[in-house]
């Protein structure tokens, strides 16, 4: 058992953040629930995000002022949402057209686990008693052009979610590119996690002792 | 409305339209239970909230199966318990896959590949096979003896045009439903929906209803209302 954590690394939003600034302006971009959703409000200055939801709307607009929401106009977490000036709206399986279809640039998703080769379980812990739910998710990692997952770096229960191979069930194989989490940026690669950024104040060992695989450093530019 | 589901048997397979309360034809359905045919399996992305629409029909012991993707949500306790109880039995299939084996199936297209589900659990038992250097799951086409489906307004044609995102398994459950029944708020006559904004075309529909003011589910919900 670890102590306690001392207070290091990102807030969930200053996480939304970090990530908004790797997505290139003009980016068709699919947000998952929790802290995913949290990269609209963090757009950099320039960019747009063209945002799209699963359940059959591009250009999805923020949340509707108090009391003009509409029963049928939701987000694929079914909460009401509005649709921007050029929005469309569509069929499912248009919406899985252009997510299995590639035409999707950039999903962000929450992860339970995430294995060193890019392995992503994020739809069930396979309990007994746990009623199976999958939505879109294996659709959206196995379509998307490059897949982001935001998370914490350990559980709350101190445990990494960042391993050498997922013991959840598997929601899709060497699907991640990137992650993002309160402590690091983590770049999938053929050797395995390989550190790209470390949070202020935060450092290697602590990382690499809270990561469940061996964590690759930063290579240092060479000096001959 | 009763004679519109007067022809549904025991142990049909109905496919229902909407996600979560975004285009469930929720006088349909309810029609449906008043009509009493039982042991059927139901094709929708969810399993419906509180006790209207969907989830009452499960709850009166109507459904013997769920094809879903996602058969838990908020205010969703009806699929959960008898789930759990072994009462029901549920198909789990991506959303992504759900909406195209509906497709497929209305298309005439018994089955295709597709690269969702590859290396899970929901791939187990599939057939497998390898394009240009990757894997893909076989999956089949899905089709229903009725659809029940909710749209904005129709034409005696039969022709559709749904409301923002209740569009979602309409179009392609009107394909695959060997009957397909639609609730709309309004009926005018052909000629009155531009042929250019029809989403689906009327070959696809076989008996339309008029709701002009249909409930929606989070409201009824929010009152406590149950079905019957």
């Amino acid at each position: 058992m670890k102590s306690e954590a001392p207070p290091v690394g990102l807030t969930r939003d200053e996480m939304a953040q970090r990530v908004a600034m790797d997505i290139p302006d003009g980016s068709y971009v699919n947000l998952g629930i929790g802290i995913p959703e949290r990269i609209t409000r963090f757009v950099p200055e320039g960019r747009e995000f063209i945002y799209h939801t699963e359940n059959g709307l591009l250009g999805m607009g923020p949340s509707p002022a108090e009391g003009e929401g509409e029963p049928e106009l939701i987000n694929a977490g079914k909460r009401q949402v509005t649709a921007i000036p050029g929005a469309s709206y569509f069929q499912h399986p248009d919406s899985f057209a252009m997510i299995r279809g590639g035409h999707l640039d950039i999903c962000v998703l929450g992860a339970l686990q995430v294995a060193q080769n890019g392995d992503l379980a994020n739809w069930s812990t396979g309990g007994p008693d746990a009623i199976p739910a999958v939505g879109g998710a294996m659709d959206l990692v196995a379509g998307v052009k490059s897949v982001f997952v935001v998370t914490q770096h350990c559980t709350k229960h101190g445990d990494p979610k960042l391993i050498e191979a997922c013991t959840y069930p598997l929601t899709g194989i060497g699907v991640v590119s990137r992650i993002y989490t309160d402590l690091a940026v983590i770049e999938i690669t053929a050797e395995g996690f390989q550190l790209v950024e470390l949070s202020p104040g935060v450092s290697f060992e602590y990382v690499a002792e809270r990561t469940g695989a061996p964590l690759i450093p930063i290579p240092t530019p060479s000096t001959t | 409305m009763t004679e519109a589901v007067a022809d549904i048997f025991d142990g049909a397979t109905v496919m229902i339209g909407g996600f979560g309360e975004a285009g469930s034809p929720i006088e349909l359905i309810h029609a449906l239970i008043d009509q009493g045919a039982t042991g059927l399996t139901v094709v929708n992305n969810n399993t419906g909230s509180g006790e209207v629409g969907l989830a009452a029909l499960i709850k009166a012991g109507r459904v013997a199966k769920m094809i879903c993707s996602y058969p838990r949500s908020m205010n969703s306790t009806v699929f959960p318990e008898l789930y759990r109880s072994g009462a029901i039995e549920l198909e789990l299939v991506p959303q992504g896959t759900l909406a195209e084996r509906i497709r497929a199936g209305g298309a005439g297209i018994p089955a295709f590949y597709t690269a969702t589900a590859v290396g899970t659990m929901l791939a187990d038992g599939k057939e497998t096979r390898e394009f240009d250097g990757q894997e893909f799951v076989m999956e089949r086409g899905l089709r229903a003896d009725f659809s029940l489906i909710k749209c904005l307004k129709a034409d005696t044609y039969g022709n559709l045009i749904f409301n923002k995102t209740a569009r979602n398994f309409a179009p392609p459950m009107a394909m695959a439903g060997a009957i397909t029944i639609v609730q709309t708020a309004s009926i005018v006559a052909p000629g009155e929906i531009d042929p250019e904004v029809v989403v689906t075309p009327g070959i696809f529909v076989n008996r339309v209803v008029q709701v002009q003011n249909p409930a929606h589910e989070s409201v009824l919900v929010a009152e406590g209302v149950t079905y019957p």
